[in-house]
């Protein structure tokens, strides 16, 4: 997983509550079954004004320039910026693959649905939480072209000259800044898992039959 | 210090360790696989070169892609579809995993076949690369969806590592009125708490409309957990729970099951159990409910008007209100048995079992689908409830009224196969979700019940199905 330490870049303000993951990536895309090559359907439905699938060129597509991602000023962009309950719906882990390939490094949001919060950590995109007040300030910030810096050593987002902190586990906190694997982590605990299963055994035979 | 929630013990049944930062190691009983989210879990496994920690905790099915036409016995013909079903069978071949092929009578959607196979039981851990995995939940049981990553981790370890959750009681008292459905009382309930209003926490569910429900209508309920935000919805076990799971394939036997039963007992919030938050309804005041936008919070009773943005205090949530009102292609006001639907779909992991097929074949009998309906689908939860609902004859009931009878699968729940809207279609389904776009890109999508689904197909527009 790649690491996440401190990133510096252009935001990308998505004026709206309730995103949820059908549109950051659209059933159509789900038929891969490769993790990469996503980025260019991120948010397919607004991006573009023709359909698309998979075996479609996107550069054959009609772009939506309305849709921020089409915007010029916000070409490039890697932190986005999003309003309540981003990532709800669907548990497609697309939807993450999606917005990294993409280049996003981190979301920044007042609220996320759990399972893309959880999803966002394992593949070294961090999910920022800020108050709605804060989240005006970014907006503006982006809207004006400002960079946006998120340190995690130090749990501080910075923007036109100002800073704010933001909680985050501190377990999660270790696994992005070492870009850790879980799983090889969980292995570690073997041992431990043997042991719950023997005695689990005892108890409820009808689960190990 | 209070007793323990119905969620606090299925947790503390299944915490395997606890490190310093809090982080909490759970074991996981039951792993069902669909062909979406696991490939690249497989392939994640080849690639670390790992093999499934417990083979049987594991039962796969395809279910997303597949045709539902009967046609399909001689194979998927969207190769993009058929790879992906491919890649699963040969998956589950490869590393030994039990899987319920296309053509096989046990296969349906995932969430229909784990309970109805036993693979579900009261007082599991049950996950799957699903959302609607709280389906589960209806049987006592800890079940919540998990991301591909989170796939891979079940596969390796046989454990996930997550945060406990905060617990929320929604407790519906009274008894909901004839024509009521579950569908109607979950619906309800987002309506009242959003959909971002379990977001960070588990749901359990109670009170007597709740106890009253069949287990059918317990897991729609626990289904759409995840559309008011939270990741895992559950009802404590009673009787009606071991009635159901009793002489199941997957299920215990003999002495086991007693021991079993008596364990399943105890899977109930204590008396004096405090949860973080509380949500009440009263039964009686819930009416069958049609949603009017693209997120499942935006919701009204059947007999009520689509309501108006400019009366929305919330600048955010008024604007989003606009755009669903344009997306919709309706007007604020309108009242909501005016609205003519183009399709009608009966099925999805949330109203496809034999009660919601009988449902909505009581309303179809006798009458004849609408003219101005372009299709009027019924697709079974799996082989299992096709075949009991055309021992029963509910085939012939909506074949003569008009509907098309399907194999199971997803289908037009999310349109990854044929079954799915042309843009501007405007839709009466009873799956889950009515995001922009969920059933074919541009389709309008109203969710119901199925009887309410029947009633639409049948009149050509909503209408209160009490009233019919
Ligand atoms: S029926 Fe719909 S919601 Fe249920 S598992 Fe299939 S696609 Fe998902």
């Amino acid at each position: 997983m790649e690491k996440f330490v401190t990133h510096i870049g252009k935001a990308i303000p998505l004026n709206r509550n309730n995103v949820d993951t059908d549109a950051i990536i659209p059933k159509q895309y789900l038929k891969s079954i490769k993790r990469t090559g996503f980025g260019p359907f991120l948010f397919d439905d607004w991006r573009y004004n023709t359909p698309g699938d998979l075996d479609i060129d996107v550069s054959t597509r009609e772009i939506n320039s309305e849709f921020v991602l089409n915007q010029d000023a916000y070409q490039g962009g890697s932190v986005l910026l999003a309003r309540e309950n981003f990532g709800c719906g669907s548990s497609r882990e697309h939807a993450v693959w999606a917005l990294t390939d993409y280049g996003i490094r981190a979301v920044i949001a007042p609220t996320f649905a759990d399972i893309f919060f959880n999803n966002s950590f394992k593949n070294g995109l961090l999910p920022v939480i800020l108050a709605d007040e804060v989240m005006d300030e970014l907006f503006s910030a982006a809207e004006q072209g400002e960079e946006i810096t998120i340190d995690l050593p130090t749990q501080e987002v910075r923007a036109a000259g100002k800073a704010w902190e933001f909680e985050i586990d501190p377990f999660r906190k270790h696994c992005l800044l070492e870009g850790l694997d879980d799983i090889g982590l969980t292995l570690q605990k073997a041992d431990k898992i043997k042991t719950y299963e023997a005695q689990r055994k005892q108890t409820a035979p009808w689960l190990f039959n | 210090m209070g007793g323990k929630t119905l969620y606090d013990k299925l947790w503390d049944i299944h915490l395997v360790d606890t490190d310093e930062n809090g982080a909490s190691l759970i074991y996981i009983d039951r792993h069902l696989v669909h062909e979406v989210t696991s490939p690249q879990a497989f392939e994640g496994l080849r690639m670390a070169n790992r093999l499934p920690w417990k083979l049987n905790a594991n039962l796969a099915v395809a279910d997303h892609n597949v045709p539902t036409t009967a046609d399909r016995v001689n194979g998927i013909k969207d190769p993009i579809s058929k790879a992906q079903v491919d890649a699963l069978d040969a998956n589950c071949d490869e590393f030994g995993i039990t899987e319920f092929k296309m053509n096989d009578l046990r296969q349906g959607i995932v969430h229909v076949v784990g309970p109805e196979q036993g693979a579900t039981l009261p007082g599991m851990t049950v996950v799957c690369g699903d959302s609607h995995t709280a389906t589960h939940g209806a049987f006592g049981s800890l079940a919540f969806g998990i991301g591909t990553s989170e796939v891979e981790h079940v596969l390796a370890t046989q454990c996930l590592v997550q945060k406990k959750s905060k617990s929320m009681l929604v407790r519906v008292d009274g008894n909901v009125g004839a024509g009521v459905t579950a569908k109607d009382i979950v619906l309800a309930i987002i309506g009242e708490i959003g959909t971002a209003g379990g977001t960070g926490y588990a749901i359990e569910f109670a009170g007597e409309a709740i106890e009253a429900l069949s287990m059918e209508g317990r897991m729609t309920v626990c289904n759409m957990a995840i559309e008011g935000g939270a990741r895992a919805g559950m009802v404590a076990v009673d009787q009606t729970t071991i009635d159901y799971v009793k002489g199941r394939p997957y299920g215990p036997t003999d002495e086991q099951w007693e021991q079993a039963v008596a364990e399943w007992r105890t899977l109930h919030s204590d008396a004096d159990a405090e949860f973080d938050k509380v949500v009440e309804l009263n039964g009686a005041d819930i009416q069958p409910q049609v949603t009017w936008g693209t997120s499942p919070e935006m919701v009204v009773p059947v007999d009520t008007v689509v309501p108006n943005p400019d009366e929305e205090a919330d600048s955010v949530k008024a604007e989003g209100m606009r755009k669903a009102l344009a997306y919709m292609d309706l007007q604020a006001g309108t009242p909501i048995d005016q609205i003519s639907v183009d399709k009608v779909f009966i099925g999805s992991c949330t109203n496809s079992r034999i009660e919601d097929l009988r449902a909505a074949a009581d309303v179809a009998k006798g009458r004849k689908v609408a003219d101005n309906i372009k299709l009027a689908l019924v697709v079974p939860g799996s082989g299992l409830v096709k075949q009991q609902a055309e021992a029963e004859g509910l085939d012939k009931v909506f074949v003569e009224a008009g509907f098309e009878w399907r194999e199971p699968g997803c289908s037009m729940c999310l349109a990854m196969n044929a079954d799915r809207l042309e843009p501007g279609e405007r839709c009466a389904s009873t799956s889950n979700r009515n995001f922009e776009s969920r059933q074919g890109k541009g389709g309008r999508t109203h969710l119901v019940s199925p009887a309410m689904a029947a009633a639409a197909a049948v009149n050509g527009h909503f209408v209160d199905v009490r009233s019919i």
